[in-house]
């Protein structure tokens, strides 16, 4: 147990100067507390991942965050209560195949997209902007563990946002219009996997799109203008030839919703890539990613003058 | 490296031919120097290179050319080195939302204490600094004062060895400042380097034990300012010597060859003689004579004090009076 914190709350003074015994030299028995590397790690991350929350849920840069996680819902819930004999709304797998378009170009394409945008741009580009990036860099913290810690709270936050919007949106796309065929579908037929997959694809973009957004974000002093011309290229993968179409992140999404939906008449036909390959090829991305953004980090300086 | 020379490098901050460059603008340049624990005090104009040294050695910046080192360890072993080092900069910036006890213990957990420990170290830290009373407060809503002490607390909370404090004085008011400067002394009497960025001189001269005067991203002087004054030959030292007969004082002094300028300073209840040496040693041994031997009868000696080898004057001399420092 370490005592060396608290022998310094009992010897608590009101003054700068007063505090009588010796402060400085006795840090190495404050740090015999530390712990083996891992460990050290783990609390590291940990760390960063509170510093982090607080940073993204509570701060005034999260209101964007809010705003566009509540405008599927906000949506959704202005047809939900749209009468019954105004619109007919058909059959439950009319239903789905609606919410999958619904899916598809609100959520995954603008919402979970500029989401992860603001979210993982800002992990470092904010705290430049703030000019506190460099209490982080005054602690022993090696970068590697940083970016990871940074990365894994931007994907924290993104997948609390973008998760819980998701199951939202399923809710409220099927249960005010099909309640008794939407509960049955979920107990006895495909629903609740339908549902699982949406999660999963939500959850796997936020891991996509977040590690892209972290680079463009380290990479790019004015990270707008690529993550626009991003924003094309993932809308515009329809049209892409099929080699073309792998690079990018929409492709494997699309591959992974439950209920697949066409591009219109335009689309470049191209086998979906199943699961199995492109979710470790996700994860192996997102490695690469870490180690590039460990790499640019670990050669930073603090010149907030210049950004 | 002998093993003396490499157990001296472990205790000391060394500077070897370290260069910034912004571009191509120059930030500091050749920088070779050794700090051993204590106070030392880096004085110069505005843009003379002061933080970009202090970035230098917490490794906020990356030297352009040279190496430094940090009681043995570099900016690339931040596992080790960070432990050891507590940087309080001019930024004053502050993470969104945190009151002064969450800002101060937070980033303690980077440091692998656990959230009690953390706890425990920042509020002793703010109890260093006089904050308590505030630390529940949101930091947006402090003073300057009060967010000069909490940055200031958050350096220290984790023990450092290695204090670098940029200007920790501005914002303060008179008391505090008075408690931090024992703070500080207290900090280097316990065998702690503190690096200490400061304008106001006779306040660094009170507290230092050497200074570092740098001019254009070069170290122009540095040491204690005694010895900076005595290594400046082009500037004679300034002595005032109070007595009743200052004429005959200074056709005795001017026997040996040291003194190089007397006048004599006569005023309605007092007279003196204001002379320049470039010996002060051999000045005063020859004065003592004087005074000894009786050579000047009645001389009526009342004090002997330089004028001229204070810090304000050093500076003066070398990097120009009038400039903003």
């Amino acid at each position: 147990m370490d005592t060396t914190g608290e022998s310094h709350a009992t010897t608590a003074t009101t003054t700068i100067v007063s505090r009588p015994e010796k402060f400085v030299g006795n840090n190495e028995s404050a740090h015999t507390a530390r712990r083996s590397s891992w460990n050290l790690w783990a609390t590291q991350i940990a760390s960063i991942l509170r510093l982090e929350a607080t940073r993204n849920f509570l701060s005034s840069r999260s209101m964007l965050i809010y705003l566009l996680a509540a405008m599927p819902l906000l949506l959704l819930l202005m047809i939900a209560i749209i009468p019954p004999n105004v619109r007919d709304w058909g059959s439950l797998a009319d239903t789905k195949n609606a919410f999958a378009v619904f899916y598809e170009a609100l959520i995954l394409r603008t919402v979970i997209f500029f989401g992860c945008a603001w979210i993982f741009m800002n992990l470092i580009r904010g705290e430049v902007v703030d000019r506190s990036l460099h209490y982080y860099f005054l602690a022993p913290v090696r970068r590697e563990i940083f970016i990871v810690g940074k990365y894994l709270a931007g994907v924290l936050v993104s997948t609390s946002f973008f998760v819980t919007m998701t199951l939202f949106a399923i809710l409220l796309a099927h249960l005010p219009h099909h309640a008794t065929a939407s509960l049955n579908d979920f107990t006895n037929g495909n629903g609740a996997a339908q549902m699982f997959a949406y999660l999963g694809t939500t959850l796997l973009a936020c891991i996509g799109y977040g590690a892209v957004f972290l680079l463009i974000g380290l990479y790019f002093r004015n990270p707008v203008i690529p993550a626009l011309l991003l924003y094309g290229w993932e809308w515009l993968n329809f049209l892409l030839p099929p080699v073309l179409k792998k690079i990018s992140v929409i492709h494997y999404m699309h591959s992974l919703v439950p209920v697949p939906v066409g591009a219109g008449p335009f689309e470049v036909l191209a086998a979906p890539t199943p699961a199995y390959i492109s979710i470790p090829g996700l994860l192996i991305f997102v490695g690469v990613v870490l180690y590039l953004a460990a790499r640019r980090t670990r050669r930073m300086e603090i010149l907030y003058g210049g950004e | 490296m002998s093993q003396t020379l490499a157990a001296n490098s472990d205790r000391m901050i060394v500077f070897d031919d370290v260069s910034k460059f912004y571009g191509d603008i120059l930030g500091v340049n050749r920088i070779s120097m050794s700090l051993a624990p204590g106070i030392t005090s880096l004085v110069g104009p505005n843009g003379s290179g002061k933080t970009t040294l202090m970035n230098l050695l917490s490794g906020l910046l990356r030297p352009t050319r040279g190496r430094l080192s940090v009681l043995g360890m570099n900016a690339d072993q931040p596992e080790q080195l960070f432990r050891k080092v507590g940087y309080c900069s001019q930024f004053d910036s502050f993470p969104a939302g945190m009151t002064g006890i969450r800002f101060t213990s937070a980033y303690l957990g980077l440091h692998g204490f656990d959230r009690r420990t953390a706890h425990e170290l920042a509020w002793t830290a703010l109890e260093r600094t006089g904050l308590t009373e505030a630390a529940k407060r949101r930091v947006a809503g402090y003073s300057k004062g009060m967010r000069q002490r909490v940055r200031l607390a958050q350096a220290i909370a984790h023990q450092p060895t290695v204090l670098v404090l940029d200007e920790p004085l501005n914002g303060l008011d008179p008391l505090a400042r008075a408690e931090a400067m024992e703070l500080f002394r207290a900090l280097a009497r316990d065998g702690s380097h503190l690096i200490i960025s400061s304008h106001i001189l006779h306040e660094v001269e009170a507290m230092s034990d050497r200074v570092v005067l740098m001019n254009n991203g070069y170290v122009v002087a540095e040491g204690g300012t005694q010895g900076v004054r005595e290594e400046m030959p082009d500037r004679p030292l300034q002595i005032l010597v109070r007595c009743r007969r200052p004429a005959a004082l200074a056709a005795a002094l001017f026997t040996g060859e040291h003194v190089t300028e007397a006048r004599v300073i006569e005023a309605d209840n007092t007279s003196g003689l204001l002379l320049r040496t470039n010996d002060s040693e051999a000045f005063y041994l020859l004065l003592n004579k004087i005074v000894a031997e009786g050579r000047i009868a009645d001389l009526g000696l009342e004090g002997v004090a330089p004028v001229d080898d204070d810090l304000q004057h050093v500076y003066d001399y070398l990097i120009g009076a009038g400039r903003s420092h």
